[in-house]
């Protein structure tokens, strides 16, 4: 991935660090304190671009790395404990916000139907609504830009939780997985259909290319299922939070796509939002009911955890959506800077 | 992997296949739709293998799907109730 520009102490700290801007050491030193500071006193972590930035770049080290950064930084005591510093707040965070309902019993039937009804309730305005009937060209192309942050590596955070599982919820996992990476056709993989529809519409299509652009928290999202997938302690949320995504992407993706025809664009520009009409459809099944209930009857104590990761998802997600929303009521643009002409 | 014995069904517990297992396998989710998975043929009424992009497929159940055969979620919202 491209070097993003720092947006803060911490980020700028992290990426000089690992970009060899400098002697590492002092840098490195200080690393923990300029953590510490920045973590108790941002007024949301979500929303706070610095932290958001750092944390997505030590994660980041993880998956593609970033271009001039030694891979030696993946494992380096002191980045790691600084995300875990602030993912652990992130975490502490958003514990504080979500409530989980009465708990349902530990069957596979009554975890699938505690799912559906938590995503089938889920407020909040409804951005597939409003692309599929009122979104300008412009806001289509910031929708894409949103999410090309994650949709570029779509799929990959969950794949860590597939060794944690066993049995009748790994083999749904991996189902699922085997369906997003393409059945083994790389250019069915979700990713590169999403990295179409991108070209489709004349914007870049290179993993992370709008991330300067890309606001706090759509970095959250994808920070949070980072955080699930990288810890087996979260093995259950990441479970959850998976079967979230899995059940919301259906009909949204229709109205996507319909969106995207109103526009007037071509099947092949469409095709992202369509193969996740039909692919959803199936993946809802088996991950609420095979990947989220096999796990919970497997490890009952897993329980409240999986419908942790399922609530994180949605309360995060909706933030993001509202405050994309909000903007482009507001006649604004959702990105930063002004990325708002960013072809 | 070099010869390290692995007990046989180490995770017998969750659901492993059993020799006997068929081919394919339909499942009757409750509200929702027919999953297919493992080894067949989904063909038109004259025999003629309809598009299918992926190895497990849900079947629509409800009647209201766009996309039939194949379910696009729309039971959801028209309250398709059918157990199992």
């Amino acid at each position: 991935m491209k070097q993003p520009s720092a947006r803060g102490t911490v980020s700028e700290l992290v990426l000089g660090i690992i970009t060899g801007v400098g002697p590492a050491q002092p840098a490195l030193d200080g690393l923990p304190d300029a953590v510490d500071r920045a973590v108790v006193s941002t007024p949301d972590l979500l929303f706070d671009d610095d932290l958001q930035l750092a944390l997505f770049c030590l994660y980041e080290l993880h998956y593609s790395g970033i271009d001039g950064a030694s891979t030696d930084w993946e494992w380096n005591p002191t980045l790691i404990g600084a995300r875990g510093r602030i993912s652990a707040a992130m975490e502490a965070r958003i514990r504080q916000e979500v409530a989980l309902g009465e708990l349902p019993a530990a069957k596979s039937e009554a975890v699938a139907a505690e799912l559906f009804r938590m995503t089938g309730e889920a407020g909040g305005p409804s951005m597939s609504r409003f692309v599929a009937k009122e979104a300008t060209d412009q806001q289509l192309r910031e929708f894409l830009i949103n999410k090309s942050i994650y949709q570029l590596k779509e799929a990959d955070p969950h794949t860590f939780a597939i060794p944690r599982l066993t049995g009748r919820a790994k083999a749904a996992l991996v189902e699922i997985q085997a369906d997003e990476y393409g059945g083994g056709r790389p250019a069915r993989m979700h990713s590169a259909l999403f990295a179409k529809t991108l070209r489709e519409l004349d914007l870049d299509d290179t993993y992370g290319a709008y991330l300067d652009t890309t606001p706090a928290i759509t970095l959250a999202s994808s920070n949070l299922m980072s955080l699930f997938g990288l810890s087996r302690r979260l093995r259950g949320a990441a479970v959850g939070h998976l079967a979230v995504y899995e059940m919301t992407s259906s009909q949204p993706n229709r109205l996507y796509s319909r969106g995207f025809k109103r526009h007037g664009y071509s099947e092949e520009a469409r095709e992202y939002f369509d193969e996740h009409v039909e692919a959803d459809a199936v993946h809802e099944q088996i991950a609420s009911r095979d990947m989220a209930g096999g796990l919970v009857e497997s490890e009952p104590d897993l329980l409240e955890d999986v419908l942790f990761g399922a609530a994180a998802a949605l309360y995060v997600d909706g933030l993001m959506t509202v405050q994309v929303m909000d903007a482009w009521a507001g006649g604004r643009t959702s990105l930063l800077h002004s990325a708002a002409s960013p072809v | 992997m070099s010869g390290i014995p692995v007990e046989a069904g180490a995770h017998a517990d969750d659901a492993a296949p059993s020799p006997k297992e068929a081919a394919a396998s339909i499942v009757a989710f409750p509200d929702g739709p027919l999953l297919v998975r493992g080894d067949f043929e989904l063909v038109d009424p004259e025999g003629a293998a309809l598009p299918r992009r992926r190895r497990t497929i849900a079947l629509c159940r409800c009647g209201a799907s766009a996309l039939k055969p194949y379910c696009d979620g729309t039971h959801k919202l028209i309250g398709f109730k059918a157990a199992p």
